[in-house]
């Protein structure tokens, strides 16, 4: 049954089962579908076990001011398509799974509004620099474990949590150093979009060398030559060429260039 | 290299050799423009004349390794960058570190020979 050929392609429902709540809620689809504008969102479609090449597929969905492209993508997963690869949790750009590049630029899809990108087509592709699980979703495993070489923990011999000890006090002028580093989500955005990741493999990356930063230059951290010795490798902070495309595209502001360029200067001498 | 030395190190020099060369490189244009003809500069006689100035191949000893020791590890950053493995990165770092010594050894004979009296026209 394909009630007036209304139900996307390659979904049928059994012909002994009469379901009008199934049908009305399609027809509830088609109606917001035709009373609102529409775009071709196109989602690249590749699945490494079975594909030998990576393709688009174009589907048109509708859209109000607000509508954000992950909902696009989640419109086309229940309606049109689902067997979709999209990775996705919060919806409000804090957990960093839905990254992805969209229109040509990495973006959070939960954080891009359609009407934002002033374009009747929308192009989703999985992030560059990881590796492709299926579609849209991509392998952080390098990323995490790069984020926790960097040690990402306070270190010092004693613990304000220590019976007798006080927490540790901080002026806002020490924690203006390192705050917005702090507000890193693990999205892997700037990963995507660093130049030098695309060819070095190995390089440790904006994300990494970032989160360095934020605890080297915390006044109450004590691990800074241990994460020092840990970026000045051949494949750490010196390969950054200084692009800029990872601070461009975070989505939280933080901006991993700055970072990197501060953390050269404790390694050059002139920063204490 | 980064076996030998942290590669903070290598890139002070790396920093450090590109600066000096600037400022020998402005020694030795200014030298160019101030001492005898510029036009003549490329001949023969001027030539071997400028190498047997001691300071003058001081200049051109100094230029020689600061340009050698900046360019070669410039191109073994750029060929670690383009791909990676122990064994290519190995080739690559004492491959470049060869290629330097061999270049500065090569250059300073030359250097060495002119003022020395010891090319002829």
């Amino acid at each position: 049954m394909t009630k007036g050929g209304a139900l996307p392609k390659g979904f049928e429902m059994p012909s002994n089962i009469d379901s009008p709540s199934q049908s009305s809620s399609q027809e509830k689809y088609e109606e917001v579908k035709s009373s609102s504008k529409t775009i071709t969102l196109r989602i690249s479609k590749f699945n490494p076990e079975k594909d030998q090449r990576k393709a688009f597929h174009a589907f048109t969905v509708p859209y109000q001011r607000w509508t954000t492209v992950l909902d696009a993508i989640l419109d086309v997963k229940s309606n049109q398509d689902h067997s979709i690869g999209v990775r996705y949790s919060c919806r409000q750009a804090t957990c960093g799974s839905c990254g992805m590049i969209i229109n040509g630029k990495p973006k959070l899809a939960c954080f891009t509004k359609i009407s934002e990108l002033d374009s009747d087509v929308v192009t989703v592709e999985p992030m560059n620099n990881f590796p492709l699980i299926r579609d849209l979703a991509v392998g952080f495993e390098r990323m995490f474990s790069t984020h926790k070489r960097m040690k990402p923990y306070i270190i010092r011999e004693d613990s304000e949590t220590n019976p007798g000890t006080k927490e540790f006090l901080q002026t806002p002028e020490d924690v203006e150093k390192y705050i917005q580093f702090s507000s890193c989500i693990k999205c892997g955005l700037c990963n995507s979009a660093c130049p030098t990741m695309t060819t070095d493999s190995t390089f440790i990356g904006p994300q990494g060398l970032a989160q360095a930063y934020r605890y080297v230059a915390d006044n109450r951290d004590q691990g800074k030559d241990e994460r020092l010795r840990i970026i000045d490798e051949p494949h750490g902070i010196w390969r950054c060429h200084f692009a800029g495309s990872c601070s461009q595209v975070c989505p939280k502001g933080v901006d991993p260039a700055m970072g990197i360029q501060l953390l050269r200067g404790y390694l050059l001498g002139y920063r204490k | 290299m980064s076996n030998i030395m942290r590669e903070s190190h290598i890139m002070k020099i790396h920093y450090l050799t590109a600066l000096v060369a600037v400022g020998f490189v402005i020694i030795h244009i200014m030298i160019r423009f101030t001492h005898g003809s510029f036009a003549n500069s490329l001949e023969f006689e001027s030539v071997i004349a400028n190498y047997k100035s001691i300071p003058y191949a001081i200049v051109l000893e100094a230029m020689l390794i600061l340009i050698s020791v900046h360019g070669f590890n410039g191109l073994r950053i750029i060929l670690l960058e383009l791909k990676q493995g122990n064994a290519y990165e190995n080739a690559v770092t004492y491959g470049c570190l060869a290629a330097m010594i061999a270049l500065i050894a090569y250059g300073s004979r030359t250097i060495i020979m002119a003022s020395m009296g010891m090319v002829e026209a």
